[in-house]
């Protein structure tokens, strides 16, 4: 590289100051959440930038285990992330296995109508009427089924198994396995890296889930966390000044807004800095080529 | 006839494992996806939940002269391709400018560390970013307002403000995705061939220079791709994140074709106007995908087959 001219040192700097900058912003909000859900709101208003509180009060917090509505939520959420990750990875797998032969025949026929769902999509009131017609409306399996099984993770799985080297399978065949237990015993077990990155990513979206919950439940006690959150935290009409209401000990709302965002977002907050070497593994199966 | 017919069951019957492990994600496909696209004939009935998509009566086109009579259409088309516009121009050449300024880092600590924290707001949910929103830009405890109070400037009410709508929309989702979207760019940035960069630097080009001579160049193909597919949702602007921003007062720029379904489709019950409706921005797409590959095709380049 030799002597770094002046030019270069002041690009550098300059790229390392906005990076840090625009980092620094990504985080910040949760930051401030997460300290003003343990700061009083008097304080709150004297200070509001300043992120280490003079005093802890986890009042917030003792006032929102105590709403039924954020545990029926909490109760729902796991129970779609759980059973939606399970049938999203087995699906996966034992679609995307046969699918990574490309000897098999009909292969590209049932390829090429996988792929076009990526491009059109019957719209909102047709899905709502199919999930109407199977007699889904108002069943936590709403939330599960519609999203199990998406085009463009299946042909990134497909590409995967496809780069996996064919001689491993051979000698297997040769010792008189079938494909069940080809891809049983060694597909999956190769497959492990592109299985966790999938697991972590379904394991969001499901956690995460909104937008069908609105169409697809009408009963509170079937909500998941997010619809609760939204009603607690941002319209404050209806569920929320009730529960809000009984909840009046002194912390106030904005208090126990603050305090709802953190416990709702805590399962990814927690499991997010491991994620870290899962991106890099999501980002090698993106750029295999199919 | 019959010997092909029977070579053909012998064929299937020695991949039978295979054949019977496609059925289940097949059908899946069949019922979630194709099924939802029969659907779209509800456009051209006059549907009604009892008879069901065969027995409501046909009635053409009504629908859509209807929508194209509606004033309101016309205002949630504005609303639709401003909004989208202004995301595809602020929002698309900010990921691609971070990969390449994540990419001139030298310390590859700090490049993972930083990368980390930009892919966060990607995972949280838009009710979440939503909720932090309506929180600080509350014109009651929102530390905006408590700043500009400071200043001795009465506190605005941003969400109800239809003039601050746009800015806050493109702005929270260029915070939110830009990160999680340099992602694809810095996979390509990666796979370009470094002697290029050896020998730039061999004839004393800078790092400006290389970024735009090398650098630029070797991920095209790639930002042409995310180019034609982002057109391919010119009419989408993301029922969430819209959704937790809307509100009565600023519903005259929030209402775009994916709020509207769900408020005439699934709010109003009106099933045929509301499937008319998705239909309409679906075949837009289409169309915008199709031809903006065809253009990328015309000029020589990749597109996306």
């Amino acid at each position: 590289m030799g002597i770094r001219s002046f030019k270069d040192k002041l690009f550098d700097s300059l790229n390392y100051t906005v990076i840090t900058i625009f980092a620094l912003v990504c985080l910040f909000p949760f930051l401030y959440v997460a300290a003003f859900s343990v700061t009083s709101y008097t304080e709150y208003l004297q200070h509001p930038l300043k992120l280490i509180p003079y005093k802890l009060e986890f009042g917030a917090y003792k006032q929102i285990f105590e709403m039924p509505v954020l545990w029926t939520g909490y109760r729902n959420t796991i129970i779609i992330t759980v059973a939606g990750v399970a049938l999203n990875i087995f699906l996966m797998l034992i679609t995307a296995y046969p699918l990574s032969k490309p000897d098999l025949k009909g292969r590209n026929v049932i390829l090429l109508m996988i792929t076009f769902t990526m491009f059109f999509n019957g719209g909102l009131i047709p899905n709502f009427y199919l999930i109407r017609s199977l007699d889904l409306y108002n069943t936590l399996w709403s939330l599960i089924l519609p999203g199990a099984l998406g085009a463009y993770n299946l042909i990134l799985m497909k590409s995967f198994i496809q780069n996996i080297p064919s001689s491993l399978e051979e000698s297997a065949q040769i010792d008189g396995a079938n494909e069940v237990t080809i891809l049983a015993k060694i597909i999956i077990p190769l497959s492990k890296p592109a299985i966790a990155t999938f697991v972590i990513f379904h394991a969001v979206t499901q956690w995460n889930t909104f937008f069908n919950a609105i169409i697809y439940t009408s009963k509170r006690d079937l909500w998941p966390l997010m619809l609760i959150v939204r009603d607690l935290v941002v319209d404050g009409g209806g569920v929320a000044r009730d529960v809000m209401d009984a909840a009046n000990s002194g912390v106030t709302e904005f208090t126990i807004k603050m305090a709802i965002i953190i416990f709702s977002t805590l399962p990814i907050l927690l499991i997010f800095p491991f994620m870290q070497k899962y991106f890099m593994k999501g980002m090698l199966i993106g750029s295999i080529k199919g | 006839m019959a010997k092909n017919l029977r070579s053909a069951l012998r064929y299937v019957d020695k991949k039978k494992y295979l054949y019977i492990m496609l059925i289940p994600g097949v059908l899946y496909f069949l019922i979630f996806n194709y099924v939802p696209m029969y659907g779209v004939l509800i456009a051209f009935k006059d549907f009604n939940f009892n008879k069901g998509i065969l027995g409501s009566a046909w009635i053409g086109f009504e629908n859509f002269r209807y929508m194209f009579g509606l004033s309101d259409f016309y205002t949630v088309f504005w609303n639709s391709l401003i909004l989208s516009f202004l995301k595809l121009l602020f929002g698309f050449p900010f990921p691609i400018l971070l990969a390449i300024f994540l990419n001139e880092m030298r310390s590859r600590t700090y490049q993972r560390f930083t990368q980390t924290l930009i892919y966060l707001p990607h995972f949280i949910s838009w009710v979440i970013i939503g909720g932090i929103l309506v929180n600080f830009l509350s014109p009651t405890w929102g530390v905006l307002n408590i700043f500009l109070g400071q200043l001795g400037i009465d506190p605005i009410f941003f969400l109800a403000d239809e003039s601050y709508f746009r800015p806050i929309v493109v702005l929270s989702s260029i915070w939110k995705d830009s990160g999680w979207e340099s992602i694809i760019y810095l996979a390509a940035i990666a796979s370009v061939n470094t002697e290029l960069y050896e020998a730039a630097s061999m004839d004393g080009a800078g790092r400006l220079r290389r970024i735009w001579h090398i650098t630029l160049p070797g991920i095209k193909s790639t930002i042409i791709v995310l180019l034609i597919l982002r057109l391919g949702h010119i009419m989408n602007n993301g029922f969430e994140q819209i959704f937790v921003l809307q509100n009565q007062m600023n519903l005259g720029v929030s209402e775009v074709f994916e709020t509207y379904a769900y408020r005439v489709g699934i709010l109003g019950g009106r099933f045929s106007f509301g499937t008319t409706v998705g239909l309409f921005t679906s075949v837009i797409g289409l169309i915008f995908l199709l031809a903006s590959n065809r253009v990328a095709k015309w000029m020589k380049e990749d597109g996306i087959w």
